[in-house]
């Protein structure tokens, strides 16, 4: 039916495109690893979704080759040329047409049945599940645990292996929280409770992310998942629930304890024994064990005296729009301030 | 009464381009074209209510701190009245169009004010309403979601109703200037009597989902 | 019927021009309203490429400091709205004005002073919106002090107030407490302006349809382009009262103190999602479908074969606008809507892939066996094809649930929604500027300079938008002033891939502008075309048909030249060149003078009033505002008074051919 030309020509084209594919493919697997890489599960939850993410692509792969491969092939193939005769005036096909309407739903009920049981069975808590809380502020996650009556901020420590159930809202707007190694996203809506499982399998560090556009510094706050092992969990919880050690008078910690007494810290930000306060909607993180976290401004910047020293003296120009604001703290009182900030463990 | 003919006859100037020199026929619904796009408006229309009276009532199931809420304070008797005066109007307003097609342009002139006055004393009805709710009972649109949704909903329709008020009065008004309706505002009065029983419908609607519906027992 | 004579009422002379600026201003003839929309609308394309641009340069870097947080927020709102809304939907809107009448066999629509009551809306309200970059720095009137938080004194923004909540506004971020600045009281009440606008668009064309056909044409005679705006009035109807709610309702919390997002106070920010999203996704199809019929007027032409399976394409075109209607909660997968919505609206959302296949699959089988010319106008065509199946299929990936919570509010869907509106709609309205230009214009444009600008597009588009599904599935974020620098280096191949589009752009303008000027003369039927508004004259004349046409057939005006020999092939009639001369010549000269619709004041004098009542409403609290909300008012309704009276058709109508 095809004339040689035409099927050589179709022949190279065909080549050219498995070509152009393989590139294509390999530039997608050369690409660096990011931290909020989605396709790299570390937890049941997040290997489910996985599971079902692959045979779709790959359905949705061989249909992309279907439909550009016979675009290219028309294209070409039944191009005008001076020999080429006036085309037949066909109206259609009843058959090609029904197949091409039974065959996709057919593909579709197929994608269709697994999609349901991954919802419903991901959706909903699992017995014994360890509980946590997470709510959203503009622009750092606040983490509680109500079992064990521990407050903290900007990373989420939990045992590894074992299922968490966070439940999660928002003091001010919407949010969302997105830890795609371990499962996908879920909102912070104020008002509203909404549930979150995760799992990690083996201890590590997590990245995430709130991916909800929530204002200027939407894309600065960051989430850490910690997940380490059954006993180092017991010994963090210990930790957490004890009291933070006083600062001696006369060393620089003391003196930056009396720079967070007294120029206007102690107005949003929880530290317990020092300076006990309600967590409000527009407060600043409690900093009871601010050591223990590594990482400062919400998550976003890792942990360093100078990382500190720079938010401390301009926080609006770190993250704009930021509730706290600038102090006009002084550069002693700045290192007086960090001083102390280090003795919070 | 007009039949699909005057579709294309430029003299009652329906809006149908009839502009060529003979009148060629179109494939057409039969309808005149104002006709169709006051029924096409008409079904946009419906959703926009539908979004109102939705939300109202997602609101009217839950429970605030801050109160009263609509469902608690409804007069229901009250609101009975004013939801047959609006009822009457369309009988009015169905006569006025009787009229009209019998050529009685008194009658019509008639119909078409007493139509008015009745939408008028509904909404005056719906001003004291609100009137009591906010003075009396103490809500106001910023008490509460459900108060919001309510004010607004009721807000719309009531602007709907002063809108036809005014449509009404204007066919009136023409009426008596020109000595009568023609044949092109024949076609205008039917619009705005189908916008009128809409807005009668739509009330209904209001009426018996919002008020009757959600409203507290032994609230009014 | 009494007798009662229609004395006139004008409250002033009509106007009269019938060439030049103020011809324009008054003008009523859906050709002229189309290009202005068009011209319009590509002057928006202009300013919204321009604020993707200095996105994309900013994104050329992980830790940039090019845009403020605040301008790269107010930049991204403003690029999405400025496209969505005043480019691709007047873009489309230009193609419908400019060609239902021609397509269907009419003179002009059914209410043509309510057609360029459309446009002119249109051009108010997009000004309104844009206007709001002069008033940075006040706040809505019932913000609280103190939110949202404290910006550095250089930390400024150099692009005024833009709105900068996302183009979707979610609330409460959106709202006066966490977004006080006026800016987005601009955009709400704007995009309230504009939707007046397609509603009136969408009536007008609803009755075009239904009673201006003309004779013979039946509903399955009806070209698909305009099957396709039938669906997307349909749409435009029952979506906008919709928007429109939610638009007050934002308003009305910001303006006055409402309680219906405020989540303090027991209201429910996943309302607005609701709301918005069930206009939201019927606007997809909208921004889809006039594409898809411009495509499906293309191929048939470029392939010299019918559209394969019309019917099917008809009736899957208005299966998805129905469709539509089903699926809006998909964009809500992650927000805590049940399990079961969530299965819900997942299975709906895959069953839209079904329709939406079908007419990928009748155009390939358009253009199988054909005889193709890879013209200009079917290169975009094809591209379409290509492009949107790639969109299509991203988009089947976001209805498994699970996985879309992975994917959503990531680039990956950045990715699919351009690949569908830009390598679709704006492929496909491209195609249509090529195909249709000599109806215009009288002229070709330059087919040589056309496919350079369409491989620019194809290489850069693609360029720019396909690392896009892989940094999504990266965890590159949507809206995201700063991102990880792992994923710099395909970033900076995406901003490489801006600019290619932007040459591109630029090709296209030189090529327009030279081909308007000097293009090779057109003649009648340069394609050699199917549908009728290539029976008439190049450019058009202005009363389109000089003798209405009686329509025996599907793709009428192909069967007046040629008849099927026995294996079902075109011969072309002996006749059919003197034919279609004579049709040109019958077209410029009408044997009957034709009296068109008078131009009126009364459309743009309306659309006025809009604006002022806009502003009115943003600065109520003030004695300026209350006054310019009864100005404003006063002047729509002197408008309205004086168009009711004022006849459509006066004793002393302009004529056409009369000279």
């Amino acid at each position: 039916m095809m004339p040689p030309v035409a099927r050589s020509r179709l022949l190279r084209l065909l080549q050219l495109a498995a070509l152009g594919l393989t590139l294509g493919a390999c530039s997608v697997i050369g690409i660096p690893d990011s931290p909020l890489n989605s396709l790299d599960p570390k937890g049941p939850f997040a290997e489910r979704i996985d599971n079902l993410f692959w045979p779709v692509f790959w359905i949705a792969t061989g249909v992309f080759v279907l439909v550009e491969g016979a675009v290219l092939v028309a294209a070409i193939v039944f191009r005008d040329r001076k020999d080429r005769k006036e085309p037949r005036q066909i109206h259609g096909n009843n058959k090609l047409e029904i197949l091409w309407t039974v065959i996709p739903a057919a593909i579709l009920a197929s994608i269709a049945v697994p999609t349901f049981q991954a919802v419903f069975e991901l959706t909903e808590c699992g017995e014994g599940a360890y509980p946590v809380e997470i709510i959203g502020h503009q622009w750092w996650f606040e983490y509680r645990y109500p079992a064990e009556s521990i407050e903290t901020a900007n990373v989420l420590v939990i045992p590894a292996g074992r299922e968490v159930c966070a439940s999660m809202t928002s003091e001010d707007v919407i949010h969302n929280y997105w830890v795609p190694a371990l499962n996908g996203k879920r909102y912070l809506v104020p008002g509203q409770t909404t549930l979150l499982r995760l799992q990690a399998d083996e201890p590590g560090v997590y990245w995430g992310q709130c991916a909800e556009f929530c204002g200027l510094s939407h894309s600065l706050m960051r989430a850490q998942v910690r997940a380490v092992t059954e006993a180092e969990f017991s010994d963090w919880v210990a930790a957490q629930q004890a009291p933070p050690a006083t600062p001696a008078e006369g060393t620089p910690a003391g003196a930056g304890l009396e720079v967070f007494l007294n120029r206007g810290c102690t107005q949003c930000h929880n530290i317990d024994t020092i300076n006990e306060i309600e967590q409000g909607a527009f407060n600043g993180p409690d900093l009871t064990h601010f050591m223990d976290r590594g990482v400062i401004a919400g998550a976003y910047k890792e942990y360093s005296v100078d990382n500190l020293k720079t938010w401390l003296a301009n926080p609006p120009k770190e993250k704009p729009g930021s509730y706290m604001p600038n102090l006009g703290l002084t550069q002693q009182e700045i290192d007086d301030l960090a001083a102390f900030l280090e003795t919070l463990t | 009464m007009t039949s699909a003919a005057h579709d294309e006859a430029s003299a009652d100037g329906d809006g149908g381009p009839a502009l060529e020199a003979h009148h060629a026929e179109h494939e057409s619904t039969g309808v005149e074209n104002r006709k169709l796009a006051m029924w096409a408006f008409l079904s946009s229309e419906f959703l926009f209510f539908g979004a109102l009276i939705t939300n109202y009532l997602l609101y009217s199931s839950r429970d605030f701190a801050q109160g009263p809420t609509p469902a608690q304070i409804y007069d229901i008797p009250f609101t009975s009245v004013s939801s047959f005066v609006l009822l009457m109007s369309s009988l009015t307003m169905v006569l006025a169009h009787n009229a009209v097609s019998r050529g009685d342009q008194g009658a019509t002139r008639t119909w078409l004010l007493a139509t008015a006055m009745l939408g008028s004393v509904f909404l005056a009805g719906q001003v004291f309403e609100f009137t009591e709710f906010i003075t009396l009972e103490g809500m106001t649109l910023r008490t509460n979601p459900a108060a919001s949704a309510f004010y607004v909903l009721t807000g719309f329709h009531g602007t709907h109703v002063a809108i036809g008020v005014i449509m009404l009065l204007s066919l009136f008004g023409l009426s008596k200037r020109l000595g009568g309706l023609s044949d092109k505002q024949f076609l205008n009065l039917e619009l705005v009597g189908l916008y009128w029983h809409f807005v009668d419908i739509i009330w209904i609607v209001i009426f018996t989902v919002v008020y009757l519906l959600t409203a507290v027992p032994g609230a009014g | 019927m009494t007798a009662i004579a229609d004395r006139p009422t004008t409250i002033f002379r009509r106007p009269t021009a019938e060439t030049g600026f103020w011809s324009w201003i008054t003008s009523v003839d859906h050709k002229k309203v189309g290009i202005m929309y068009g011209y319009t609308a590509f002057i928006f394309f202009i300013v919204g490429g321009l604020e993707a641009l200095l996105l994309r340069i900013h994104l050329a870097s992980a830790e940039s400091n090019f845009l403020s947080a605040a301008d790269y927020n107010g930049l991204f709102t403003t690029h999405a709205v400025t496209m969505i809304f005043l480019v691709v939907m007047p873009m489309s809107a230009a193609f419908m004005n400019y060609l239902i009448p021609l397509m269907i066999g009419a003179r002009d629509v059914a209410f043509p002073r309510l057609n360029a009551l459309s446009y002119w809306i249109f051009l108010f309200g997009g000004i309104f919106l844009y206007s709001g970059l002069l008033f940075s720095g006040i706040t809505a009137p019932t913000g609280v002090a103190g939110i949202p938080g404290n910006l550095d004194p250089t930390d400024t923004r150099s692009f005024g107030a833009l709105p900068d909540g996302g183009w979707f506004m979610y609330q409460p971020n959106a709202g006066a407490d966490f977004s006080p600045s006026t800016s987005l009281d601009f955009a709400v009440i704007g995009l309230q302006i504009l939707g007046i606008a397609s509603l009136i668009s969408s009536v007008n064309f609803i009755v075009t349809f239904f009673n201006l056909r003309a004779k013979g044409m039946r509903l399955l005679r009806v070209p698909v382009f305009i099957w396709m705006t039938l669906v997307v009035a349909f749409l435009l109807l029952f979506s906008l009262p919709i928007i429109a709610i939610a638009l007050f309702m934002v308003m009305f919390d910001r303006q006055f103190g409402t309680l219906f997002f405020d989540a303090t106070a027991g209201g429910d920010p996943i309302l607005w999602q609701h709301l918005f999203w069930l206009f939201g996704h019927p606007e997809v199809y909208i921004l889809i479908l006039p594409a898809m019929g411009i495509v499906s007027e293309i191929l048939p032409v470029f392939s010299r074969k019918p559209l394969f399976g019309y019917a099917a394409i008809v009736f899957a075109g208005a299966a998805i606008g129905f469709l539509g209607f089903g699926v809006w909660a998909h964009h809500m997968f992650a927000s805590g809507i049940t399990t079961v919505a969530q299965a819900g609206f997942g299975l709906t959302t895959m069953t839209i892939a079904i329709p939406t296949g079908v007419k990928i699959f009748n155009w390939l089988g358009t253009m199988w066996l054909g005889r193709i010319k890879l013209k200009t106008p079917m290169l975009f065509a094809i591209g379409f094809i290509a492009m949107f199946t790639i969109g299509g299929l991203s988009g089947v990936t976001h209805s498994v649930v699970p996985s879309d919570w992975q994917q959503t509010d990531t680039y990956y869907i950045v990715a699919h929604f351009h690949y569908v509106l830009f390598g679709g709609s704006i492929l496909g309205i491209f195609g249509g500027l090529y195909y249709w230009f000599p109806k215009l214009t009288g002229r070709m444009m330059n087919d040589r300079i056309g496919k350079v600008h369409f491989w620019l597009w194809f290489i850069g588009f693609n360029m720019t938008f396909a690392p896009m599904h892989w940094l999504g599935l990266q965890g590159m974020i949507r809206r995201t002033w700063r991102y990880d620098p792992s994923l710099e280096f395909w970033n900076q191949i995406v901003s490489v891939g801006a600019f290619v589009i932007a040459i591109g752009l630029l090709v296209f303008i030189y090529n327009f502008w030279t081909s308007k000027r000097r293009g090779e003369i057109a003649g009648m039927d340069p394609w050699d075309a199917r549908t009728l508004e290539w029976a008439i004259p190049n450019p058009t004349p202005a009363h389109n048909f000089s003798v209405v046409p009686t329509v025996h057939t599907l793709d009428d005006f192909w069967h007046q030249k040629y008849d099927e020999d026995e294996e079902g092939r075109p011969v072309r009639k002996k006749e059919a060149d003197d034919h279609v001369a004579h049709l040109g010549e019958i077209g410029n000269h009408p044997p009957v003078p034709v009296h068109l619709p008078n131009p009126s004041y009364f459309p743009v004098v309306m659309a006025a009033g809009l604006p002022l009542i806009g502003y009115g409403i943003i600065f109520h609290t003030s004695a300026l505002g209350k006054a310019l909300i009864v100005v404003g008012v006063l002047i729509s309704l002197v408008a309205l008074i004086g168009w009711g009276a004022e006849p459509l058709e006066e004793p002393h109508s302009p004529l056409a051919g009369a000279h």
